[in-house]
């Protein structure tokens, strides 16, 4: 839908709940309080009631495994909702209330950035917001949604931009639109009865609302809300708890004043994208492989290339199948890319295969021995690994360098990953400072699930470790037998010759040529062992690194924040130690001064809650994707060793008879 | 430590011997002290010439050598092939893992130890059972013999109920041994060169020394399989620890380790047993054959030895026949080497016959059994499977 410049960074704000929390309580106190009790009674944490319906990240999160629970959840919540609803837009009308406005502002903005998206050509063109019931047409709705003169009117233009790109997408794609559509047509119609007449002019005027239009802009935003919320419910899908977060997202991102407009909008039509992706994802629409390593070049230049070839019925990519070649450092420079543009937000960025020199090396001097070609298929399969987890993310596979990688015929070359080059010390730098400043950060951790969850993912590193060595001593040792299994069926065939009995001797040249087989079957098992075993152990070491990776970005925005609190606790006793002298002219400078970093403050906490939400999410997405993962693997591992068993009864079945025979 | 019944089952895994009623011999058990093992060595005899036709006695390792060594140098006996001395007992790796485990013993868990304890004495009973049996197959293959079953030394070793306390080899005896064995080696290549007058002692002998340096080979080589795979076994059951300890946040995935765990743990013991049976049925018959073939040697090389006697007395003979001197004592002599030869050649043939009928006998008997062994242990491991069903 949009081109790719537009899509980037994709901040993944899950829930800005602590920070709306803080504004909404003196709105909850002073306000109405019949809006209170539903919310409560919707969820657990005490939330405000924008956040409420769009679901408390957290319990909602943890309930993905189990859906029926969640159906009941959810449906509690949206209805409490409608409630809320109701009221609160009665009473945001009535009473403006000063903070209420400014939560409402971010839903707001929020809201409009969503619908701008969308009419991506039309940049900030108004109407787009209705866009959305347009959509909605193709899906049956039309009745309904026509009902709307207000809307309708501002809807052609975008519509037909949106169209225009929605087509390609499927089916499945229109469904989440479809849902914000509903809300205009349900509830929506209903609540809006009184506010809607105004709001379309208002809904479009910069972010920076008076608070009257604000109040609106939160109406309808609710609305937004209990319509996905009521449509999830309709659908019966595990959407809710992906949905919710993201509608906070699409408010999250607009009240911070820094940043540019534009980043703004571009961000809740990822997320809007992702909806979709996120559907198609459970049904691998996207498959990478990575074939055919290829030693290019001679001595010391040398590098290893690899055919890249990807399967997508995703609309998002030009074509169904495409295959471009890709050399190892171009793998690197892409990680190199992610992790610098989603690292910092709290996404576990996958991690491909370390650079081995060693390895390489071998590969370079020309080496055709069984350990390089060992080394090659190793990497080989990391490398596909590492690409399919990478298309797996959602968010990641949104990202333009993604698609430049899968599709583009000629990338620039990754300067950067290369061990010995200037930037590859720069990084070192950098690790190391990172690893002093990681040690020196005392974070006296406030959630406990994190903490929790940063010891599990330490002792399941410890333990994936020590799993891992044996699983290579166990590869080694198969080796060792199958070595000396082939030994032994040669010396059995000498045997066999030098025996004068016949049939003994037919019988040992028979014994000879079982050892050999089953010499063949412990190598194909020791390669078994080493792809679908130990390899797969591997990778969840890296995995689990990145994973401790997010949770060290978390640590980082958090010292961010704090160090941000420390300066603003210093502006203000500096301003209170000038109050004191009484220096008017320096009062002034400090006071500014002190609202910069009052600002600053808020934004970085932001950050942090922004950056743990996404944390909190990707692990438990990570856990999801393991289990499935790990167990897929052992399948086809234990598929392997079954195999070789059996190949080993009929081995020594066809010697029975020889063994029988001998006189 | 007692080994009760190590007998009927085990029995006569590397030899097939003939069903002499007469005389069975077996040894019900046997007491582990320290360094020396005491075989119960129970005796069922029909035959006159023992005092009693049921009788059991205390016998140590020592005194089957002692038995071994009287047979093979017993002059009567030089046209045999005397059934070879069983190893010794061999009881350091399982003693020394025993002395790592109660080091150990504080930094494992308690079930970690009750299992590695139960493993090491099964290890431990496996190598008990195995040294019991050579011991038992070495006397069955005496009692089973015609000439050696009616050994004066071999019934007293049998029936003299006191301790035998054979006197332990000196230093001077050891020495001697060794110093024998050179010259008997350097003899051997001396020898070598005499023409054979035999074709079937000249077949026999290239036959058996090609076969025994197959066989040796083949030995070292199944010892390496059987020992890696021992080994792969002890990976595989720090493996299974391990799933084990890994306790893991998503309960799905615990279960999914715990059941591969159990499946490690399910597969080690078979690989165990696949390892052990491999050792018994493969590596035990080459190695008891290849002691076997060196006793048969051995009888090929007092032959041999008997063949350049005689040879060496015919030139006497011509010697003083030249010099009219003593000729009649030459002649006595001369005859005397002849008779032997043809003695030992005429009961080596008879030997080195019977051995091969049960060379292949065994061959046979033991191959079949590890085929099935084999079979049946991949059955097994396969029904260790179905768990992929569940998880």
């Amino acid at each position: 839908m949009a081109s790719s410049s537009e899509r980037s960074p994709p901040p993944f704000p899950e829930s800005e709940d602590p920070e709306v929390l803080e504004a909404a309580v003196p709105d909850r106190d002073s306000d109405e309080d019949e809006a209170d009790d539903p919310f409560l009674s919707a969820s657990n944490t005490p939330l405000t009631r924008k956040d409420t319906p769009a679901a408390p990240a957290s319990p909602d999160d943890s309930l993905v495994t189990s859906s029926q629970s969640e159906h009941r959840s959810a449906s509690r919540s949206s209805e409490d909702f409608m409630d809320v609803l109701n009221i609160s837009a009665k009473a945001a009308l009535e009473d403006p209330a000063d903070d209420f406005v400014d939560i409402l502002r971010g839903g707001a903005s929020a809201q409009r950035g969503e619908d701008d998206a969308p009419a991506e050509g039309g940049a900030a063109d108004p109407p787009a917001a209705f866009t959305a019931p347009v959509m909605e047409l193709r899906d049956g709705w039309s009745a309904s949604s026509t009902q709307k003169p207000l809307v309708s009117e501002k809807i052609p233009d975008p519509l037909v931009e949106l169209l225009g790109e929605a087509s390609t997408v499927t089916d499945e794609a229109t469904k989440p639109s479809g849902e914000v559509v509903d809300l205009f047509d349900d509830e929506g119609s209903n609540i809006f009865t009184g506010a809607v007449p105004a709001e379309p002019a208002d809904i479009f005027t910069e972010e920076d609302d008076t608070m009257s239009d604000t109040r609106k802009h939160s109406v309808k935003n609710n609305g937004v809300h209990s319509a996905e919320n009521t449509d999830i419910i309709a659908e019966a899908t595990v959407e809710l708890s992906l949905d919710s977060p993201r509608n906070e997202r699409k408010k999250k991102p607009t009240p911070t004043p820094s940043l540019p407009a534009a980043a703004s909008l571009t961000k809740p039509e990822c997320s809007a994208l992702e909806e979709v992706e996120e559907e198609e994802e459970d049904r691998c629409d996207i498959s990478v492989s990575v074939t055919d390593p290829e030693k290019i070049g001679d001595g010391m230049t040398a590098y290893m290339a690899y055919k890249v070839s990807t399967e997508t019925l995703l609309p998002m990519f030009r074509n169904k199948t495409f295959t471009v070649r890709r050399r190892f450092s171009d793998f690197l420079g892409l990680y190199e890319k992610l992790s610098d543009k989603h690292g910092p937000s709290g996404l576990i960025v996958p991690p491909p295969p370390e650079k081995s020199i060693l390895g390489m090396t071998k590969v370079k001097v020309g080496k055709e021995d069984s350990s390089s070609a060992d080394f090659q298929e190793r990497r080989r399969g990391a490398l596909e690994r590492y690409l399919q987890r990478v298309v797996n993310h959602p968010l990641l596979l949104q990202d333009p360098d993604v698609r430049e990688f899968l599709e583009k015929d000629e990338l620039p070359r990754a300067v950067s990953t290369q061990a010995l080059s200037g930037a590859g010390f720069l990084k070192m730098l950098n690790r190391a400072t990172d690893a002093v400043s990681k040690m020196t950060i005392k974070m006296n951790e406030s959630d406990v699930w994190f903490e929790e969850k940063l010891q599990e993912v330490e002792s399941a590193d410890q333990q994936f470790r020590k799993l891992h060595t044996m699983a290579e001593s166990l590869v080694v040792h198969r080796k060792e037998l199958s070595l000396n299994t082939a030994g032994f069926a040669k010396s059995a065939a000498m045997l066999g010759s030098a025996e004068d009995n016949t049939a003994l001797s037919r019988a040992l040249s028979q014994l000879a040529e079982v050892e050999d087989k089953i010499e063949q079957l412990h190598q194909d098992q020791a390669a078994n062992d080493t792809f679908g075993f130990s390899e797969l152990i591997a990778d969840y070491i890296r995995l689990l690194g990145a994973v401790r990776g997010t949770f060290d970005q978390r640590m980082k925005a958090w010292q961010r924040w704090q160090d941000a609190q420390a300066m603003l606790q210093k502006k203000r006793e500096t301003e209170a130690k000038l109050l004191w002298a009484n220096k008017p002219d320096k009062l002034q400078l400090a006071k500014e001064e002190i609202t910069e970093w009052e600002a600053k403050v808020t934004q970085y906490e932001r950050d942090f809650e922004r950056v743990s939400a996404t944390v909190r999410k990707e692990v438990l997405r990570f856990q999801k994707e393991k289990t499935k993962n790990f167990k897929r693997q052992i399948m086809v591992y234990l598929e392997s060793l079954l195999q070789s068993q059996q190949q080993m009864i009929k081995y020594w079945e066809a010697f029975l008879p020889e063994a029988k025979a001998i006189a | 430590m007692l080994v009760p019944g190590s007998g009927s089952a085990l029995r006569s895994v590397s030899v097939d011997l003939n069903n002499d009623a007469s005389l069975v011999i077996d040894i019900p058990d046997a007491l582990c002290e320290r360094d020396m093992v005491k075989f119960t060595v129970h005796t069922k005899t029909t035959l006159s010439s023992f005092q009693k036709p049921d009788f059991s006695v205390p016998r140590q390792h020592e005194d089957f050598i002692w038995l071994h060594d009287t047979l093979v140098e017993t002059e009567e006996y030089a046209g045999l092939i005397i059934p070879p001395a069983p190893p010794k007992p061999d009881f350091e790796s399982p003693r020394e893992k025993m002395h790592k485990l109660g080091e150990g013993e504080a930094s494992m868990t308690k079930e970690e130890y009750a299992k590695m304890k139960q493993e090491l004495e099964a290890e431990y009973l496996a190598v008990f059972k195995k040294t019991v049996q050579v011991h038992e197959v070495f006397l069955q293959r005496l009692s089973s013999h015609p000439v050696l079953s009616k050994d004066r030394n071999f019934q007293i070793f049998l029936e003299y109920d006191q301790d035998l306390s054979v006197r332990r080899k000196n230093a001077k005896e050891m020495f001697g041994g060794f110093f024998k064995n050179m010259v008997k080696s350097a003899d051997e290549v001396l020898i070598s060169g005499i023409k054979e007058v035999d074709d079937f002692f000249e077949q026999e002998k290239t036959f058996l020394l090609d076969y025994f340096s197959k066989i040796k080979d083949s030995t070292a080589k199944a010892e390496k399989m059987t020992r890696s795979h021992k080994s792969r076994r002890g990976f595989l059951s720090k493996n299974a620890n391990l799933g084990s300890v890994c306790e893991l946040k998503n309960q799905k995935f615990e279960f999914l380790l715990e059941k591969l765990s159990d499946l490690f743990e399910k597969l080690r013991k078979v690989e165990g047993r696949v390892a052990s049976d491999q050792e018994l049925k493969l590596t035990e018959l080459l190695r008891y054959y290849m002691r076997d073939i060196q006793a048969a040697k051995d009888l090929l090389y007092r032959r041999a030895r008997a063949l350049a006697n005689y040879e060496n007395s015919n030139k006497a003979l011509d010697k003083a026949r030249l010099k009219s001197r003593d000729i009649p004592q030459a002649e006595e002599h001369q005859q005397q080497c002849l008779q032997k030869f043809d003695r030992l050649s005429e009961s080596a043939k008879k030997e080195l016959t019977s051995f091969k009928g049960r060379r292949v006998m065994a061959f046979k008997k033991n191959l079949v059994e590890m085929a099935e062994l084999e079979i049946k242990h991949a059955k097994v491991s396969l029904t260790a499977h179905p768990i992929k069903h569940t998880v």
